[in-house]
């Protein structure tokens, strides 16, 4: 038997121990001001896209801080009912919808309402990862504040960049090539530096349109971890179609199908554990349960 | 469902079993014999063969029996040569690959062809103008070696030798009109590729049309455009300035074009990304895109200059014709480098021809230059950054950590004070105080 001496090596080589929370947030408040996990709701949504209806009076009630997945099969509108919450379905020249979308109880259809706005408070994820390839990964993260024209001092963007890179639980891989090109780094590093340069903005909401689609198994996990530490902090809505990552990652499960010729609509919503172990429809068991799909 | 592998089901093992390769293969101690692909040396003699069969016969027509004229000679040995390359692969292969040599030798010719008709045309500009252009290399005491573009023809008479006179006025001529043409295009340009690239609709496909068909625009049309529009009805003189609007009528859908199709290459998802973080289509496109895209609206840019530099109908209608320095673009005539290559080998004299083809090969030397810079720029992808220039970056990233570090401590104070007055100015030194708790 050999005995174990514990030797004193936690000590930190670096003479700083990082930004702390309250600092970062005191930072992201000047920004972008009080800024919270907000409530997402959808009021009767529905959707078109030129004489073709896609999703049919469709309402989910995503509540503060919580992950809402959306599961369905391909072609059920679940994208699209993703892309309404941040008015990205507003891109495509035939598109239009009707419904409300209210974030915090303000409707971000309102006449009144700046699409930017709706957009900066509501963060989105992509299927393949996108940092700015002209970009280093400093200037990817910070990308945001230049975008949307928000002026911040260098000190502002340094913390911002620390714990922007921190919440999404990249920091330690690129802290030494913060000045290096983001394209440089892997799928799975790259889709998380999409997630810091989104969370640098301060969103109330992010939507991620299935972030791991690309990504290899361990790649899916560190973004997955990276979802659940965000919990609480930012509601995050995020379209799957692996099942059991959506058991693994959310609170709150929305079933989307369309059947052929028909628009598409949520057959069963709730709580993640009661619709993967006791679901209503007949359509939702076999779903979860790999019946189909 | 879930955990490791029962036990059980490993210790009884079914009745099929897998297979393991490199066991098998330890034994084979021998690489395998590896096969060799392309032309082998059969394939080689065989094309050089033909080649000395295919001369030998012309020479012996055209020289010998005299047949055929010598300028038949060519076309009389190529066919020879191809006759006697398909027999010779027929005896020694089958069916398709016979087919398969007998095409292939055919368009390696014509590539052939069209390399050698360009090497003609450089050869013998730089053999006609080599009487000017051998002074660069003549180490001559008190002469200039770039005399020739340093000097103007003001005062050199058509009897003139060589060392004097030089076509300075049809360099700043060229300058000076393509650089007014550059500050025209280039806004224009890259605007247009924007709105046909990323805005698009109904309106940005006429676009696109009208521009396609202005680049099938025949440059004499243009300089006629212009000479009725503004020498006719304004300056009633030809003038420098008029023949650079020739000059931009003529690049502009070149570079709408090109920049066009290099904007179509921006990943869409690059486009969304910059709106989801609540960019406006403005900001996206204007630190974005064309940052992403930089290096292709550079080689759309020099593409249209190249095309620009050369065109000499327009000129020959606008910019009027002298041989004196004028710096004014306004006002009196002002010879471009094609133009005065022109005037120069019409004239008859083999002196000024001499100079014609040394202005001409000027005129291709800075092509040339533009072309290598348009490969060269357009080359670099965003985002792709060299060895040296990843390690240079890897260095500035330790500055920029520390940097960061520094900002977040900065602000960890500033956070501390502001929340509790008596809270330790240093949050490391609460650290250190944590530990020494911890030894105690």
């Amino acid at each position: 038997m050999t005995t174990t001496t514990f030797d004193r090596t936690v000590a930190p080589s670096d003479p700083y121990p990082g930004v702390s929370r309250d600092a970062a947030a005191e930072v992201r408040s000047e920004l972008f001001g009080e800024s919270h996990a907000g409530e997402l709701v959808a009021d009767s949504i529905t959707a078109w896209f030129g004489e073709r209806k896609v999703l049919d009076r469709v309402s989910l009630d995503m509540k503060a801080g919580e992950v809402t997945a959306l599961i369905g099969p391909s072609g059920c509108g679940k994208s699209t009912f993703l892309r309404i919450l941040n008015r990205m379905h507003e891109m495509v020249p035939t598109a239009s919808l009707a419904g409300e979308v209210r974030l915090d109880g303000a409707d971000i259809y309102a006449p009144a309402e700046k699409i930017t706005a709706a957009r900066r408070n509501i963060g989105m994820i992509f299927q393949k990862p996108n940092p700015f390839p002209a970009m280093s990964i400093y200037d990817n993260v910070v990308a945001g504040l230049k975008l949307s024209g928000v002026r911040a001092n260098r000190e502002q963007k340094d913390v911002l960049v620390e714990d922007s890179l921190k919440k999404a639980a990249i920091w330690d891989e690129v802290k030494d090539r913060l000045d290096q090109p983001g394209g440089g780094l892997s799928g799975g590093q790259q889709q998380r530096l999409c997630i810091a340069r989104s969370l640098a903005v301060s969103p109330r909401v992010l939507l991620m349109d299935e972030p791991c689609s690309a990504l290899d198994p361990t790649s899916t996990r560190r973004v997955e971890e990276t979802i659940e530490s965000l919990r609480g902090q930012v509601t995050i809505v995020i379209v799957t179609h692996n099942m059991q990552q959506a058991h693994r990652v959310s609170d709150k499960t929305a079933f989307f199908l369309a059947s052929l010729g028909t628009p598409g609509v949520i057959i069963e919503h709730g709580d993640t554990q009661a619709m993967f172990d006791r679901p209503q429809d007949q359509r939702t068991y076999d779903y979860v349960n790999g019946v189909f799909g | 469902m879930t955990g490791t592998l029962p036990l059980d089901t490993v210790a009884a093992a079914p009745a099929t079993t897998t297979h393991l390769p490199r066991l098998a293969l330890t034994e084979q101690t021998e690489e395998p014999q590896r096969v060799r692909v392309g032309a082998s040396l059969d394939d080689r003699l065989s094309i050089a063969g033909a080649t000395v069969g295919g001369i030998g016969m012309g020479i012996l027509l055209a020289g010998a029996l005299g047949v055929i004229g010598w300028g038949w000679m060519p076309i009389v040995s190529y066919a020879w040569f191809v006759g006697i390359y398909a027999s010779l692969t027929f005896l020694g292969h089958s069916g398709p690959a016979v087919v398969d040599r007998f095409w292939s030798v055919l368009l390696r010719s014509a590539a052939v062809v069209v390399v050698a008709s360009l090497g003609i045309v450089v050869v013998y500009t730089l053999l006609r103008g080599w009487p000017v252009l051998k002074d660069v290399f003549a180490f001559a005491p008190h002469k200039n070696p770039l005399h020739f573009w340093l000097t103007d023809m003001s005062g050199v008479g058509p009897l003139s030798g060589l060392d004097t006179g030089g076509i300075l006025y049809a360099v700043i001529g060229t300058l000076e009109q393509i650089g007014i043409a550059l500050v025209i295009t280039v806004p224009l340009g890259v605007t247009s590729a924007i709105f046909l690239a990323i805005v698009g609709g109904r309106y940005a496909r006429v676009v696109r049309t009208l521009v396609e068909a202005m680049t099938a625009l025949p440059s004499v049309v243009a300089g006629l455009f212009i000479y009725a529009v503004i020498i006719l009805s304004f300056t009633h003189q030809d003038n420098g300035f008029a023949a650079a609007l020739a000059i931009s009528v003529l690049m502009l859908p070149i570079m709408i074009r090109s920049a066009d199709v290099a904007l179509r290459l921006v990943p869409g998802n690059l486009r969304e990304a910059g709106l989801a973080l609540g960019a406006s289509q403005w900001s996206t496109v204007w630190r974005v895109i064309l940052p992403t895209m930089r290096s292709g609206l550079t080689t759309a840019i020099i593409l249209a200059t190249a095309h620009g530099i050369g065109e000499t109908a327009p000129v020959l209608l606008t910019s009027g014709v002298t041989s004196v320095t004028n710096f004014d673009p306004f006002h009196n005539a002002q010879t471009s480098l094609p133009l005065a290559a022109l005037e120069f080998i019409e004239s008859g004299r083999n002196t000024l021809i001499a100079r014609g083809y040394a202005t001409a090969a000027t005129l291709l030397a800075v092509v040339l230059i533009l072309f290598v810079l348009a490969r060269l720029i357009g080359g670099q992808e965003a985002g792709k950054v060299s060895a040296g220039r990843l390690r240079r970056l890897a260095r500035t990233s330790r500055a920029t950590l520390r940097r960061v570090r520094a900002s977040g401590h900065a602000r960890n104070l500033a956070a501390a004070a502001g929340r509790d007055p008596d809270a330790p100015l240093d949050p490391l030194s609460a650290f250190d105080q944590l530990i020494t708790e911890d030894d105690a």
